[in-house]
């Protein structure tokens, strides 16, 4: 079986999403248990906690949208293919 | 299914400039926003009315939270940062009305905000710090880092673009592909995670927008 251009950016593309979903997943979930534990001992200081952890997550978040952008110029925007 | 999501999607000229929807979308929005403040605050009274006191309860709740955040009198920089909030909260919730889309779904609009933010973050920051003392902060704490910090200033600002254009944008995608799928009842519950999508996106927003600005005026050290 030969690979086209067009079967390889998808492949690509699928890689791309699935693998970085998986870390971000993963940080955002110990960043959620770590803000939860701070909460639940310091019930005070929830809206500092939450802000903090709101703006966190974006960033974290990012490299699962950087994964994104970069599976749909695989798949809409493709350099390599005519 | 939806087309390119990264090409604009025109709908006519005006002279030599093409208009595509988003900016259409936009410009009703703005009058949309203009018409209902005119009306609540054409008449302020000390004794409000509902829809003075809807609006004085949605400035005063914005001023307190970037007041929090920028440890300094709000009011300087409430006209930026709020109208930034209250407009991507509309933008972003408008897909709720049948056909219309949001237009922080396309990248022009997004980039548009972005591009807005990086100039004011510089500009506040000068005229806070001075100059001298504001691209002094560039070096530190060691020379070496300025390179690093010239290309965070860049990176950080590509990112809080990208971020609300792929939100909205994976959204829209992932609504057309359920309503693809399975058109009757099933897309409703991701519509009602588009609006807390929605809200929150135009709130991580409009709070980086500021922890830019407290940085740069430096009163804040999270970067």
């Amino acid at each position: 079986m030969n690979l086209s251009i067009e079967m390889m950016s998808i492949l690509g593309a699928a890689i791309a999403v699935s693998f970085g979903a998986i870390g971000p997943a993963l940080g955002e979930g110990r960043a959620l248990a770590a803000a939860m534990d701070a909460i639940a001992r310091q019930p005070e200081s929830a809206g500092t906690i939450s802000r903090t952890l709101f703006v966190g997550l974006a960033m974290i978040e990012t490299m699962a949208i950087y994964c994104l952008v970069v599976a749909l110029l695989l798949l809409y925007a493709n350099p390599f293919v005519g | 299914m939806e087309a390119n999501p990264l090409l604009p999607d025109i709908l006519f000229q005006l002279g030599p400039v093409p208009i595509s929807r988003p900016v259409v979308t936009t410009w009703g929005i703005v009058l949309l926003l203009v018409t209902v403040s005119w009306l609540g605050m054409r008449h302020a009274r000390i004794h409000a009315g509902a829809l003075q006191s809807i609006l004085e309860i949605v400035v005063e709740t914005i001023a307190s939270q970037i007041q929090e955040i920028i440890q300094r009198d709000p009011w300087r920089y409430l006209p930026l940062l709020g109208s930034l909030f209250i407009f991507l909260v509309v933008a972003n919730l408008s897909a709720i009305v049948p056909g219309m889309k949001p237009p922080t779904g396309h990248i022009e609009t997004p980039a548009a905000l972005a591009v807005i933010v990086f100039l004011s973050v510089h500009y506040l920051g000068i005229r806070t710090q001075g100059l001298v003392n504001y691209l002094r902060h560039y070096v530190r704490p060691s020379p070496f880092l300025l390179p690093l910090n010239v290309l965070s200033e860049l990176t950080r600002i590509f990112s809080l673009m990208i971020r609300l254009f792929g939100n909205m944008m994976s959204h829209e995608f992932v609504i057309a592909i359920v309503a693809f799928l399975a058109g009757l009842l099933l897309p409703i519950p991701f519509m009602l995670l588009g609006i807390l999508i929605g809200i929150i996106q135009a709130y991580i927003f409009t709070i980086l927008a500021a922890v830019f600005i407290g940085a740069a005026i430096g009163s804040v050290a999270i970067d």
